[in-house]
């Protein structure tokens, strides 16, 4: 039973089955899933699609923080995809051609990989720190999109395009598969091959793996990459959410909830070891989140502040000083940590 | 030789608990006026604990401490600070970005109408540098000095305060003889203040040159004091392993007559690398093992990372089986087979977090690719093997690796080498803070393993260690690979004179 | 003694000099190359464009950056210590919603203020307890106060409100003249943060532990240092400063608005990086950032000099901010190699 209750989705999962239930009990409708036209259609659907975005983000997150790093630069990159994809979808004569699409997103990806690779250069070669170099990005990255857009926000006409965020398949969302996808694909990588295993060494003592031969430059620069592909999917799949580049609101503030959903789900900052599965909870946690706050009549605007809320109750639950106050009343919780060895010692 | 005078410091009945397990169980220490006092055990066997307790860093559970015959209660190393306990600990925990006189006053700085006063500060550390015949900038910040300096900064710092009990946790682990000698004057000249001293620390022959007495702990619990005139060298071994020091006799393995003939595995030729490395040459055959000795900063370290790709060698070549390689990184320098262990076995070696299974099996893996996954039952059958092979205790190799001793996590780093089938491993101080007891299982295994083929480079400050597994001992003076003698009739106190000679080209050059 | 300490003997020769200078004052580099910046980009504005005054200019920026100026000095605190603070911008703009709020409904000035920056020291006082006490990572902890201040910020009003107390926008509006120099009182405020955080750094016993914890959090816990009490206080500073910021940029806009400093952390922190102080902890100086916020302001000011689109302003801070980390990570890794 002890094994069982300090597994580390333990408390991910729990949260977000209580946000659940806290959900059920205020509007019965929340579980409910309707069929029309052969498409599901209910909240759990919504949070299933509007959750894609951020999926991607947070699994791309997940593997940078894993290396000890971070990655500010998402949300600007998400917007310089947009912007790039829509920029060549409306360059052409033909809007709605499937080609045209696919050379739009192809293109779209291709300058997000880059930028995934410009950051893991600054990183694992440079040796900068990853806030600033990712901070870099950030700072100039929509700067960049707004350059492509020529400063508007460009809206097109395409059914292929509008297709990504808002169709169907199997009755689905489109794009829920598209995140299970790159769940899919990234957790074959990671523990299928040793890139997970290696990437833990990597990241909870870089120096050591690379005395022992592991190719520590090549897997944080991967993760960059990775996070900076992924970013670009998630570009592509909010502006064809709306049908627009809007290199201003694009991911605004999403590196926040992807470090966020990371973080949720067990994954520490510092680096080392990382779990998927907890990302993955993570994301629908903050998405039920949103949803919840919407739909208590919230304005959208006021949302952070029960976002702050959850994320403080959260933070506090895995905090080790808070759970010792009340685990152990007395000397254990009062004796000073002088040394990390020491800390273990008391959890 | 025993004294009527009560003591400074006394300890009694020091109990502490971590959960189950009891650190220290109803131990006494006494400590007086003047003394050189040093506190000895294996490791686990609580001295860091005790030292923890008389510091202010941690509470007893049980028991007291007495400072000039009243009782204390400490809250906070501050506390144990204020009525002149100070501690310099291993680490220099010093502030390495702020500058000389800033750390010796820290906390304490000079102020004038409640504003800190600098010059006042530059005087006073002017004057405790002075009073221990210091001859260092105290407007430089410490990072511009050697390790070495900066523990004597910190040692300033404990004796402009009115120190009454100064502890030294091992401070020679990383000083050369020179350095030693200078600290230890120090250390005689703070006694003769009457200051009294805890030294702690590993090294034998250090211990019984500068204290007086010595108390052993074993387990938790106080074994006894003794003098250092009294308590025969074998007999202190005894009572910190609690079993018949084998661990001094030689191994009796060098008596083998040196291999001379067979083709070198690996040759250096003018190899250099950085500022410390100015040139080696060397040759090893098969099975042999070569130990490296020389004064810190002869480039020890260096010539063992530029010949296993951990550092880029700026000149000469590395020729494997004769053939000339560049091992520019250790993944290279693994691919030849060629496997390192660093001395900073904690940052650079093992990787804590990580379980014995994954650090065993980390090189391999490392080596054979992102694509080539080892499967789960191999990798735990490989580590298995490894933790029977070198007696890994405790044999659980799921267990984090920064849950076991220093002496386990040797030998997990060198299962991890040895998992990879080199040819040549080189051993950058092995053995360093490591009990005696796992200190000769490892110097055995080196044995055996030489015995099977394997060439060894072995690094180690310890002059009697490096005779005791080499073959031949490499010399090392300033850089250069000076000389290379066969240990079989070599005496330490020999080897001390060829590592201490002074070359006429190097005065003043380098710290 | 053998050769352990060389530095009186070789103080006489030229290299020997330059080692001790740099030996003293090494932390003092990455700000002397923020103010060759600084004077390079002077320079060059002032033979491009033929109506480039510096005293106007200069005067200006500070007139425009104001916020930013005692955002900085907040920041470097908390930067010093090692951590960082996200919520600035978010504090920012909700003490100054909050501000036109209060004297919209009537309250005096000489209450308003003092309270937006209680407001502001009890939100940083919050995040230095969760990164304190509770062991949350600096990131996470300032996210969570942005977050609260942001929506806090919008739960106060969902649009702007405009400013018609005498008092406050007096902060603005008068203007102190001299030699074609001017400033008003918000840039007196701004320097002034400046000035008592500089003198709080370099002597007062709480700016060493300030240093001291940046550069080994543990060495100075073991040394008996007031690492708790330095590393709250920092948390609450910044905050302290950002309620300030609040005050300076209502003033400056006329107005409160929820939406104000969106992205404003990030241009902090470019200032005080830019500023030479090292995010690692333990190394800078609050003049430094002061010379990181005027190369931020005065690369907007070139910009718009130029008619370039705004746009611009963020790529070309980008983009210096990385100049400066890499010379920075050149520098330390240098320094490094030498001892």
């Amino acid at each position: 039973m002890k094994k069982f209750l300090t597994h580390r989705l333990v408390w991910p999962i729990a949260a977000l089955v209580a946000l659940i239930a806290v959900n059920t009990i205020s509007r019965p409708s929340f579980l409910s899933i309707t069929m029309q036209n052969g498409q599901f259609y209910g909240s759990l659907i919504d949070i299933l699609r509007n959750s894609a975005p951020l999926m991607l983000v947070a699994l791309g997150m997940t593997l940078v923080i894993a290396t000890r790093g971070i990655d500010l630069s998402v949300g600007a990159i998400m917007a310089v995809s947009g912007a790039v994809a829509l920029t060549v979808i409306e360059a052409s004569p033909d809007p709605g051609n499937i080609g045209v699409v696919f050379i739009a997103i192809a293109a779209a990806v291709g300058v997000a990989l880059v930028l995934g690779v410009w950051n893991g250069f600054l990183v694992s070669v440079l040796g900068i720190q990853p806030i600033i170099a990712t901070l870099v990005l950030m700072l100039a990255g929509r700067g960049v999109a707004l350059l492509i857009t020529g400063g508007f926000i460009t809206t097109i006409n395409s059914a292929p395009y509008k297709f990504i965020a808002g169709g169907y398949v199997l009755g689905l969302p489109f794009a829920f598969f598209v995140s299970i996808a790159a769940v899919i694909t990234i957790a074959i990588v990671e523990r299928r091959t040793a890139l997970g295993m290696l990437t833990e060494a990597v990241g909870i003592n870089p120096e050591a793996s690379r005395l022992a031969g592991v190719r520590s430059r090549g897997i944080i620069w991967g993760a960059y990459i990775a996070s900076g592909v992924l970013a670009g999917l998630a570009g592509i799949l909010y502006s064809s959410n709306i049908m627009a580049a809007d290199a201003n609101a694009a991911g605004l503030y999403i590196e926040l909830d992807a470090i966020l959903a990371v973080v949720l789900g067990g994954t520490s900052l510092a680096g080392g070891k990382f779990s998927l599965a907890g990302t993955v909870v993570g994301v629908f946690t903050i998405q039920t989140l949103k949803s919840t706050i919407t739909f208590l009549g919230v304005p959208p605007a006021v949302s952070p502040v029960f976002m702050a809320a959850a994320v403080l109750i959260v933070v506090l639950l895995q905090s080790r000083r808070f759970r010792a106050y009340f685990h152990t009343a007395g000397r254990s919780a009062l004796r000073p940590l002088t040394r990390r060895s020491d800390a273990k010692v008391l959890s | 030789m025993s004294t009527v005078a009560p003591p400074l410091l006394e300890v009694r009945g020091a109990t502490v608990r971590f959960g189950v397990e009891s650190a220290l169980a109803d131990v006494g220490f006494r400590l007086r006026q003047g003394e050189v006092h040093s506190l000895m055990g294996e490791n686990g066997a609580g001295k860091s604990t005790l030292i923890k307790a008389i510091t202010g860093a941690l509470r007893l559970d049980a028991g007291e401490i007495l400072l000039e015959g009243r009782e204390m209660r400490f809250s906070s190393p501050a506390d144990a600070q204020a009525v002149g306990i100070s501690t310099v600990y291993q680490e220099i925990d010093l502030l390495p970005n702020l500058t000389v006189a800033e750390n010796i006053s820290l906390g304490r700085e000079p102020r004038r109408w409640g504003v800190i006063d600098h010059r006042a500060m530059r005087a006073r550390a002017e004057s405790a540098l002075a009073a221990l015949d210091l001859d260092v900038d105290p407007a430089s910040v410490l990072s511009s000095h050697p390790l070495a300096v900066q523990q004597l900064v910190a040692i300033a710092r404990a004796v402009s305060t009115d120190v009454k009990v100064l502890v030294l946790d091992e401070p020679t682990s990383s000083l050369d003889a020179d350095e030693v000698a200078e600290l230890f004057r120090v250390i005689r000249d703070l006694k003769a203040q009457g200051v009294a001293i805890v030294f702690v620390s590993h090294f034998l022959d250090q211990v019984y040159e500068i204290c007086d007495r010595v108390t052993v702990l074993r387990g938790g619990r106080l074994v006894g004091e003794y003098g250092t005139r009294e308590l025969l060298r074998i007999d202190l071994v005894e009572k910190m392993l609690g079993a018949a020091g084998e661990a001094l006799a030689p191994l009796g393995l060098r008596e083998v007559a040196p291999t001379a003939e067979g083709p070198s595995v690996i040759s250096a030729r003018g190899l250099a690398s950085g500022d410390r490395l100015r040139e080696a040459d060397l040759d090893i055959a098969e099975g042999e093992v070569i130990g490296v000795a020389g004064l810190l900063g002869s480039g020890r370290s260096e010539l063992a990372r530029a010949l296993t790709g951990i550092d880029r060698p700026t000149a000469g070549d590395v020729l494997l089986d004769g053939e000339p390689v560049r091992l520019d990184t250790p993944r290279e320098a693994i691919r030849s087979r060629v496997a390192y262990s660093s001395e900073n076995r904690r940052t650079e070696g093992v990787i804590g977090d990580l379980s014995v299974l994954d650090n065993i099996t980390l090189a391999l893996q490392a080596q054979q690719g992102i694509f080539h996954r080892i499967g789960t039952a191999r990798r735990r059958e490989l580590a298995l093997s490894w933790v029977e092979a070198l007696h890994i205790r405790p044999s659980d190799i799921d267990r984090p690796v920064s849950t076991l001793s220093g002496g386990n996590q040797q030998k997990v780093l060198l299962a991890r080498l040895l998992a990879l089938s080199p040819r040549l491993i080189v051993l950058d101080e092995p053995t360093r803070g490591i009990d005696v007891g796992a200190k000769a299982e490892i110097q055995r295994l080196v044995g055996e393993l030489s015995d099977n083929g394997l060439s060894i480079v072995y690094i180690s400050a310890e002059l009697d260690e490096v005779l005791r597994v080499a073959h031949l001992v490499a010399v090392m003076r300033d850089g250069v690979l000076a000389q290379i003698v066969p240990a079989a009739h070599l005496t330490s106190d020999a080897l001390l004179a060829l590592v201490a000679k002074p070359d006429s080209a190097d005065s003043g050059d380098r710290g | 003694m053998v050769t352990l300490t060389e530095d009186r003997r070789s103080a006489a020769s030229p290299t020997g000099s330059y080692r001790r200078f740099l030996s003293r004052h090494i932390s003092w580099v990455p700000v002397f190359a923020a103010v060759a910046i600084l004077v390079v980009m002077i320079a060059g504005a002032m033979w491009y464009f033929p109506n480039f005054q510096l005293n106007r200019i200069l005067s200006s920026i500070l007139l425009d950056n104001a916020y930013l100026l005692v955002l900085a000095v907040g920041m470097t605190f908390v930067i010093l210590t090692g951590g960082i603070d996200l919520s600035v911008g978010a504090v920012m703009a909700f003490t100054g919603i909050l501000c036109a709020k209060m004297l919209g409904d009537g309250v005096p000035v000489a209450v308003a203020i003092p309270a937006m920056v209680l407001i502001g020291a009890a939100i940083g006082l919050l995040i230095g307890v969760l990164v304190q006490f509770f062991d949350v990572q600096p990131f996470i902890a300032s996210l969570v106060g942005m977050f609260l201040a942001r929506g806090l910020a919008f739960v106060v009003s969902l649009e702007s409100i405009k400013v018609e107390n005498e008092g406050l926008l007096w902060l603005q509006s008068t203007r102190f003249s001299f030699a074609g120099w001017y400033i008003t009182p918000t840039g007196i405020i701004a320097l002034l943060t400046v000035a008592i955080a500089a003198f709080v750094l370099r002597y007062t016993r709480f700016g060493r532990t300030v240093y001291a914890v940046g550069g080994n959090e543990q060495s100075a816990r073991l040394m008996g240092l007031p690492v708790v009490r330095a590393k709250l206080s920092v948390y609450v500073i910044s905050g302290v400063c950002a309620g300030l910021a609040g005050i300076v940029l209502t003033a400056y806009s006329g107005a409160g608005y929820p939406l104000n400093g969106v992205g404003t952390e990030l241009d902090t922190i470019a200032a005080v990086v830019i500023g030479g102080t090292l995010l690692t902890g333990g190394s800078g100086f609050v003049i430094g950032s002061m010379i990181g916020v005027f190369v931020y302001g005065l690369i907007r000011t070139i910009i718009s000099f130029s008619g370039a689109e705004q746009s611009w302003t963020r790529i070309t801070v980008g983009a210096l901010l990385l100049l400066f980390v890499v010379v920075q990570r050149v520098i330390v890794s240098r320094s490094a190699l030498s001892r």
